[in-house]
């Protein structure tokens, strides 16, 4: 059977049990690497990408729900050559050891930025609560959080400017 | 092999000795074989001895370094490639690293005990300084120009009177394969321009974009999704599976039983999990109650059979009075738990294999491989790809076993295999339980007169070297025994690493209790016997430091003479503004140092913590360390290395316990093995380093975590006046030693 899914702003089909977790949709059927596996259960965030604006483990969300829906993933926020604001911001702060975690915090960011672009780091450190981080680089990543939305208001106010 | 004698860096050598670029240091060929050990070479270019095997350089100029280390997220990729471009002096982009393949790189051992900088950064740092000089030398003689008036800039080689010539120019005429000189001509530290800089991670951009860095993100084509159906115990044996439904699901290709080995590989990943929860629903398992009945601390490991190994005695006879104090402390099993489970792909081809695997050693992981196989060496290729954070032996071989047993099944099919979250928490091998003990003699002068210590353990070292390492050769059909356990007392330890008090203690008698009995199997995490050895004697040092009436800072600085020890002491409580002062109720402060292994970096770490006396939960709030890790490659490296220590330490210290029934591992994901969440992440962090330019590299990945746990443990003692003495300190532990019901 196929579903059909707006991935990063794209229309994908792919065919696929109606009940097969996102995750693997998007690692393999769409060969995008940015969500990663952690535990499958909904306890860790590795998986984490933004549907509609909320963030939401990948790992547990069959794609029979998503259609019509957005997705995006860490691949959405920019690239190599153009990186969005969270990937300078994490570039900027080294804000990774091991970096498995960082796409799902990056994704679970992005969404507290959509909806709170002054967020405080107090917000942002309740925001990131559900995301784990073995190598512990936790206060890089409130940081990079932080410069992001710095990064993203500055833009804002240079955009008002022009 | 070549003659090093017959050789042409010899005479070129001869020829810069007037330059005074390099010292010929030797005038004695290889066939006086017994003079040879006379030269011992930096790091491990000692062991891996031709300048070819590390570095190599194309006729377009393109450099590739080669090492025998892996990346396991703790920024080693960035530092090697500092330290060769500094030394050969062209810019770090311009280098290619290799990093572990036992197809291309030197043998390096593993990549652990925070040891890569010391062996593998000093052998390219070394390799690249002496490649330079026979890049120069190599324009020199077609220059016919003494070396002095040439050097080496950009990845080329100029001459004072305006002449270049590229390194890619210069290779064909420049011989790398030539066994490396005991000495190098390295660069001296006010020339560095990349070395001790915080040039940024190479990796990073990657990583944060979606593009493919792990090998969980390796798809080769026509690549199989695998997955293992493990005992529900560890006593567990397969008595009988009946496939035949499961073989029938959609996309299930083959399922592979040996012995108790279960496994299951299909077309898609999803319908591989599928098939792997339906085959175990077949399997019928005879468990057995192998785990030993523990209550809240394990102290059960008290009545294993212990073999005693006296690590230290300096005891005489003239003991002096004082008071007498004493403790016990303890810490349970513990996980490495890496983020992402363990993973790998294989694929046998021809009677040959080769394994992508996040190992720490793809050398010792290529012969345990081949021997559970049966193949020899040269048919096992075993190559090096990030996985999730490593904090140790974790599941990595285990996987990558796992893979090569799937794959032999599958010929010329690719296969990889992730293990589940559940798979990872009950079957990786843990960091031992142990406990210790501690004696001292408290003179009426405030300083300590002697000192008794013991530690129980089981091994921190099952690694490979064998198959009967690996989880899934134990229990095939003809299945491979545990490697016989051999306790050795080094110089770095390992369940007794940092079990020497770095203090001036006359008297001391240290003794490791070994327990052969291994109910869950043990192994390395993270600083091994340090973690539990360093909170255990800085625990004791503030309980005797209270007893003395002092100051914990300044008990220790005078029971310390190692000036550098000191400086990194006074280094951090200055910064963190350490007194005396009276707090808010709650709230305590706490210190501890230690010198990783005795013998590497320096760490000194003072925190701030705030206890919720009504939950019993402990917060560190604050946390200002000084390390001190010899000459510096990256700062920021060092910086995010040891802020990653510190607040690991914390997780393992405040919530983490391996737990399990007479039969089964009962925390098996991250709701029954909590683990640290930011909402106790502390306010702030700070690292400050100790600059040493020109000193030996003394590693520094693994050297926050014990002085962590007792700066928790002294914190919570001044905030509450209790002293906790068993990891972890869990809320209902804290509550409980302040009476609060
Ligand atoms: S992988 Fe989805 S929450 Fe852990
Ligand atoms: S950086 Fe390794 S788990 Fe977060």
């Amino acid at each position: 059977m196929t579903v059909t899914l707006n991935v990063n702003g794209r229309t994908r089909t792919v065919a696929a049990d109606p009940r097969t977790p996102l995750l693997y949709v998007l690692r393999n059927d769409l060969r995008l690497n940015g969500a990663k596996f952690g535990c499958g259960l909904g306890q860790c965030g590795a998986c984490t990408v933004v549907i509609d604006g909320e963030a939401v483990f990948s790992c547990v969300t069959p794609i029979l729900l998503l259609e019509g829906r957005q997705i995006t993933t860490v691949e959405g926020l920019g690239t190599l050559e153009r990186p969005g604001a969270l990937q300078r911001a994490f570039i900027e702060k080294q804000a990774a050891q091991c970096g498995y975690c960082i796409p799902g915090m990056m994704m679970r960011a992005h969404a507290l930025l959509l909806k709170r672009p002054n967020a405080t780091r107090d917000e942002i450190r309740k925001a990131l609560e559900p995301n784990l981080c073995r190598c512990c680089t936790h206060m890089r990543i409130l940081d990079a959080v932080a410069r992001a939305g710095e990064l993203m208001r500055e833009a804002r106010g240079e955009d008002q400017g022009t | 092999m070549m003659d090093a004698l017959d050789h042409p860096l010899v005479t070129r050598r001869r020829f810069l000795g007037a330059g005074g670029a390099l010292v010929v240091s030797f005038s004695l060929g290889p066939r006086v074989g017994a003079a040879q050990s006379a030269f011992v070479r930096p790091g491990d270019l000692n062991d891996a001895r031709y300048l070819d095997a590390w570095i190599r350089i194309d006729a377009e100029g393109r450099i590739s370094v080669f090492t025998g280390k892996a990346e396991l997220g703790q920024g080693i990729r960035t530092a090697l490639i500092q330290l060769a471009a500094e030394e050969l002096d062209v810019a770090p982009d311009s280098i290619h690293l290799v990093t572990a393949d036992t197809g291309l790189t030197p043998n390096e051992g593993y990549t652990a005990g925070s040891r890569s900088i010391v062996d593998s950064g000093t052998a390219i740092r070394n390799a690249a300084a002496q490649v330079r000089d026979l890049l120069v030398a190599a324009a020199a003689a077609r220059w016919q120009l003494p070396p002095a008036r040439l050097k080496a800039e950009n990845g080329a080689v100029v001459s004072d009177d305006g002449r270049t010539l590229q390194y890619g120019e210069l290779v064909a005429s420049t011989q790398l394969h030539v066994v490396a000189q005991p000495q190098s001509n390295l660069k001296k530290p006010v020339f560095s321009r990349v070395m001790g800089k915080s040039l940024a991670r190479v990796d990073i951009p990657a990583k944060v974009t979606g593009g493919a860095a792990y090998v969980q993100d390796l798809r080769l084509p026509k690549m199989l999704h695998a997955r293992v159906v493990r005992p529900p115990g560890p006593g567990a044996n397969l008595l009988d599976v009946d496939s035949g439904a499961v073989t029938k699901m959609p996309g299930v290709v083959k399922v592979i039983r040996d012995g108790s080995f279960l496994a299951v590989a299909a077309v898609g990943e999803f319908q591989a999990i599928q098939a792997m929860r339906a085959l175990a629903e077949a399997a019928r398992w005879n468990e057995r109650p192998t785990l030993p009945r523990a209550g809240s601390v394990p102290t059960f490991i008290l009545n294993f059979r212990a073999e005693d190994h006296t690590v230290r005695d300096t005891r005489t006879s003239s003991v002096r009075a004082g008071r007498a104090l004493e403790a016990t402390y303890t810490r349970p099993y513990q996980c490495h738990a890496s983020i992402g489970p363990s993973c790998a792909v294989a694929l046998f081809d021809k009677g040959s294999i080769t394994v992508w695997t996040h190992t720490q050693g793809v050398y010792p992981d290529r012969a345990a491989i081949a021997q559970m196989l049966r193949l020899p060496l040269d048919k096992v290729r075993c190559i090096h790809m990030e996985g999730a954070g490593c904090y140790g032996h974790n599941g990595a071989d285990d996987a990558a076993a796992d893979t090569a047993l799937i794959a032999r099944a599958l010929p010329g099919r690719p296969v990889r295999l992730e293990w589940m979250r559940e798979q990872e928490h009950a079957w990786e091998p843990y960091g031992p339980a142990m406990i210790t003990k501690i004696r001292a003699t408290l003179e009426d002068s405030g300083s300590i007169s002697d000192w008794n210590y013991e530690l129980w353990s089981n091994t921190h070292l099952t690694r490979p070297g064998s198959a009967g390492a690996l989880l899934p050769a134990q229990s095939l059909a003809q299945p491979f025994a545990p490697d016989e356990q051999h306790v050795e007392i080094t110089p770095e330890g390992t369940a007794d690493r940092n079990s020497v008090p770095i203090y001036t203690i006359p008297n001391q008698h240290i003794v490791w209790h070994f327990l052969r009995e291994m109910p869950l199997r043990t192994s390395a995490l993270r600083a091994l016997g340090a973690y539990m050895n360093v909170f255990s004697i800085e625990s004791f040092m503030d309980e005797l430091a209270h007893a003395a009436g002092a100051d914990p800072v300044q008990f220790r600085l005078r029971h310390l003479r190692d000036e550098r020890a000191r400086e990194v002491i006074t280094t951090a409580a200055k910064a963190f503004g350490w007194s005396g002062s009276a707090l808010p109720r709650n709230h305590g402060r706490g210190f501890a140092f230690a010198r990783y292994k005795n013998l590497a970096a320096y760490c000194a770490v003072a925190i701030d913590v705030e206890i919720e006396r009504e939950t019993g939960r402990a917060r560190m709030t604050r946390a200002v360390a000084a390390v001190d890790s010899g000459e510096i490659v990256n700062p920021d490296g060092i910086r995010n290395q040891t802020e990653g220590g510190i607040l690991q330490s914390m997780s393992w210290t405040l919530f983490e316990a391996v737990t399990f029934d007479d039969t089964r591992v009962t925390s098996i994901d991250w709701s029954t093995y909590p683990v640290l969440r930011f909402s106790s992440v502390p306010d702030r962090v700070e690292v400050h380093l100790v600059p040493r330019p020109g000193r030996p590299f003394l590693g520094v990945g693994e050297a926050a975590q014990g002085p962590t746990a007792a700066a928790l443990a002294n914190a919570i003692a001044n905030a509450t006046g209790k002293r906790l003495r068993d990891i972890p300190f869990t809320p209902d532990r804290v509550r409980a030693a302040m009476g609060v019901l």
